[in-house]
C-alpha cells in the first residue's frame, strides 16, 4: 500500500518561494491502477518525484508498505515522459533492460529470462541488440516500460509516459499498460494531463487542483474491467465520467469546486 | 565499394603528396646549407633511422609519451569526475585550475627539473603537467552535463556507486573526455620533444638537437619528418579508438539530426 500524508513541497529560490504542492493526502491500495490528473503546472511531476524518493518533501511523508520513503525504494520503478532521455544511449536495448537487474544481483540466467519475457510482453522481441535511438519514439517508450516490468516492482510510477508519442501509438501503449497491470498484479500510479486517458486507464482517478496543489476529488471509475479503445470510449458511462472529470479540472483551474458536478455524477 | 575506398584514400593522401612534391621541386636546386634539397634529406633517411637508432631513441620517446599520456588521462578523468560531481569542490578548485591551465607547460620544465632531476621521471611529469588540463576540464564539463532525467532514472533503479560511475558518468561524459584527450595528444607530442631538448641522453628531441648542433642538417630534417609521421600515426590510432568508443554518440547525433 502506498500512502501520501500531508505532502508539501516548497522550492526556495533567489528571493522567490514557490509552493508547488500544498497539502496532499491519499492512499493507493496494493494492486490498484490509479490515475492522477490535474491542470498543467499543478505539481504532478513534483509529487511523483517525492513518491519515487527522488525529491525530499518539505513537509509530510510518503509511506510504502508502512515504511517511510527517504530515497528510491526497492520494489519501485519509474517510467518517465522523456523516453529519449531516460534510456542509456550507449547501451543496446537488452543492456538497458538488464542493467537494473544486474544491479539487483539477479542471477545471469534468470536475468536473461526476465529481459526476454519483458521485451516479448511489450512486443519488442527481436530488437535486443539495437540501440534505443535506432527505434521510433513509441518503441523507445516500450523499452522503458519493459525495463520497468523486468524489474518486477510492486509499485510502478508513470509520469505522463505517452505525452510525447503520436495518438495511435498512444492508444496501443494504453492497452499495453492495462494488459500488463492485469497480468502482473502490480500497483500503478499513472500521472497524466489527458482526461480521456485517465478515465480509460484507471480504476480510480485522483484530480488535483491548480498549484498550490491539493486533492480536488477522488473518483472511482465504474467501467467494466475489460476495456477496449473502440467500445469503452463510446460507452455512455465513459462520456459521463470524462465530462465530470473535465468539469472538475476546469473548476480546479478557476480555483473552485463545483458541487453541481459532484451531484451529477452521483445520479 | 572498392571505388569509394580508393576515393577516400585519394582524399586522405592527396594533399600530403602534393605538398611533398612542391617541397621536392622547390628545393631541388637549393644551395642553402640549412635548406638542403628534399632529395638529399630522403637519401639519408634510411641510414639515419636504422633499427638500432629506432630502439635507442624513438622507442624511449614513445614510451615516455605513452606513460605521460596514460597518467594524465587517469589523473584528468579521476579528478574531473570528482570536481564535476560536487559543486563545492568545483567552486574551490576552478580558479586554481584556470590559473594552472594558463601557464604554458614548457615554462615548467626548468622547475620540474629541479624537483625531478633529468631522468625519465622528469619527462613524464612534464608531459603530464601539460596534458592533464584539457582532459580534466573537459571531464568536468562532461560530468556536469549528465542529463537530469537519465540521472534520475539511474537513481530510481538504485544504480549507485561504482555502477553509476561506470554506466552513467563515464559513458555520458565520454564525448567530452575524448575531445580533451585529442587535444592532450598533440600537447603530449610537443612536450615529449621539448623535455628531451632540455636535458636528455636519448630520444627523438635529443637526437634532432644533436644533429642540429653538429651541423648534420639533412639528418636533422629527417628527424622532423619522422616526428610528423609519429604524430600522424598516433592521431590515426586515436581516431580509430574514438570511432569505436563513441559509435553510439555519432549514431545518436545523426538520428537526432534526421528527426
Amino acid at each position: 500500500m502506498l500512502e501520501v500524508r500531508g505532502l508539501n513541497k516548497v522550492y526556495e529560490g533567489h528571493q522567490r518561494r514557490v509552493e508547488a504542492v500544498r497539502d496532499l493526502t491519499f492512499t493507493i491500495d496494493a494492486g490498484d491502477l490509479v490515475c492522477l490528473v490535474g491542470p498543467s503546472g499543478c505539481g504532478k511531476t513534483t509529487l511523483l518525484k517525492c513518491i519515487a524518493g527522488l525529491l525530499a518533501p518539505t513537509a509530510g511523508e510518503v509511506l510504502l508498505d508502512g515504511r517511510p520513503v527517504t530515497g528510491p525504494p526497492r520494489g519501485m520503478a519509474v517510467v518517465f515522459q522523456e523516453y529519449g532521455r531516460s534510456l542509456f544511449p550507449w547501451m543496446s536495448v537488452r543492456d538497458n533492460v538488464a542493467l537494473p537487474l544486474k544491479q539487483k544481483r539477479v542471477a545471469k540466467a534468470r536475468r536473461r529470462e526476465l529481459v526476454d519475457e519483458a521485451l516479448a510482453a511489450v512486443g519488442l522481441a527481436g530488437t535486443e541488440s539495437a540501440y534505443p535511438w535506432q527505434l521510433s519514439g513509441g518503441m523507445q517508450q516500450r523499452v522503458a516500460i519493459a525495463r520497468a516490468v523486468a524489474y518486477e516492482p510492486e509499485v510502478l510510477l508513470m509520469d505522463e509516459p505517452f505525452a510525447a508519442v503520436d495518438a495511435q501509438t498512444r492508444a496501443d501503449l494504453e492497452d499495453l499498460v492495462r494488459a500488463l497491470w492485469k497480468r502482473l498484479g502490480v500497483t500503478i500510479l499513472f500521472v497524466t494531463h489527458d482526461i480521456d486517458e485517465a478515465v480509460y486507464l484507471g480504476q480510480q482517478v485522483i484530480m488535483l487542483s491548480a498549484s498550490p496543489t491539493v486533492v480536488q476529488e477522488r473518483l472511482a471509475i465504474d467501467l467494466p474491467a475489460e476495456r477496449d479503445q473502440l467500445h469503452t470510449r463510446a460507452d455512455a458511462r465513459f462520456t459521463h465520467l470524462r465530462t465530470h472529470v473535465y468539469e472538475q479540472i476546469q473548476a480546479a483551474k478557476r480555483g473552485t469546486r463545483t458541487d453541481a458536478a459532484v451531484a451529477s455524477v452521483a445520479e | 565499394m572498392a571505388a569509394t575506398a580508393l576515393k577516400r584514400i585519394g582524399l586522405v593522401l592527396g594533399l600530403p603528396v602534393i605538398l611533398f612534391a612542391v617541397w621536392y621541386v622547390a628545393t631541388d636546386n637549393s644551395q642553402s646549407f640549412y635548406v638542403p634539397p628534399l632529395r638529399t634529406i630522403l637519401s639519408v633517411f634510411d641510414d639515419t633511422w636504422t633499427g638500432q637508432r629506432l630502439r635507442a631513441d624513438v622507442l624511449p620517446s614513445a614510451l615516455r609519451l605513452l606513460a605521460g599520456y596514460a597518467l594524465a588521462t587517469v589523473l584528468g578523468v579521476g579528478l574531473g569526475v570528482v570536481i564535476g560531481s560536487y559543486r563545492r569542490v568545483r567552486a574551490v578548485a576552478e580558479p586554481v585550475l584556470e590559473f594552472f591551465r594558463a601557464i604554458p607547460p614548457p615554462v615548467l620544465v626548468p622547475v620540474i627539473m629541479l624537483f625531478a632531476g633529468i631522468g625519465d621521471g622528469m619527462k613524464v611529469i612534464v608531459i603530464v603537467s601539460g596534458c592533464v588540463w584539457p582532459i580534466l576540464l573537459n571531464t568536468v564539463e562532461g560530468v556536469r552535463a549528465v542529463d537530469g532525467v537519465l540521472a534520475d532514472t539511474a537513481r530510481s533503479y538504485r544504480i549507485t556507486g561504482p555502477a553509476r560511475l561506470r554506466h552513467l558518468l563515464l559513458r555520458s561524459a565520454s564525448p567530452q573526455i575524448m575531445a580533451g584527450m585529442r587535444q592532450a595528444l598533440s600537447i603530449a607530442i610537443i612536450l615529449m620533444v621539448i623535455s628531451e631538448m632540455f636535458a636528455a641522453s636519448n630520444g627523438l628531441g635529443f637526437t634532432i638537437v644533436q644533429f642540429q648542433r653538429s651541423f648534420a642538417i639533412p639528418e636533422m630534417w629527417t628527424g622532423i619528418i619522422l616526428l610528423g609521421l609519429l604524430g600522424f600515426v598516433l592521431s590515426a590510432l586515436f581516431r580509430f579508438a574514438e570511432n569505436r568508443v563513441l559509435a553510439w554518440y555519432h549514431g545518436l547525433r545523426s538520428a537526432q539530426r534526421k528527426s
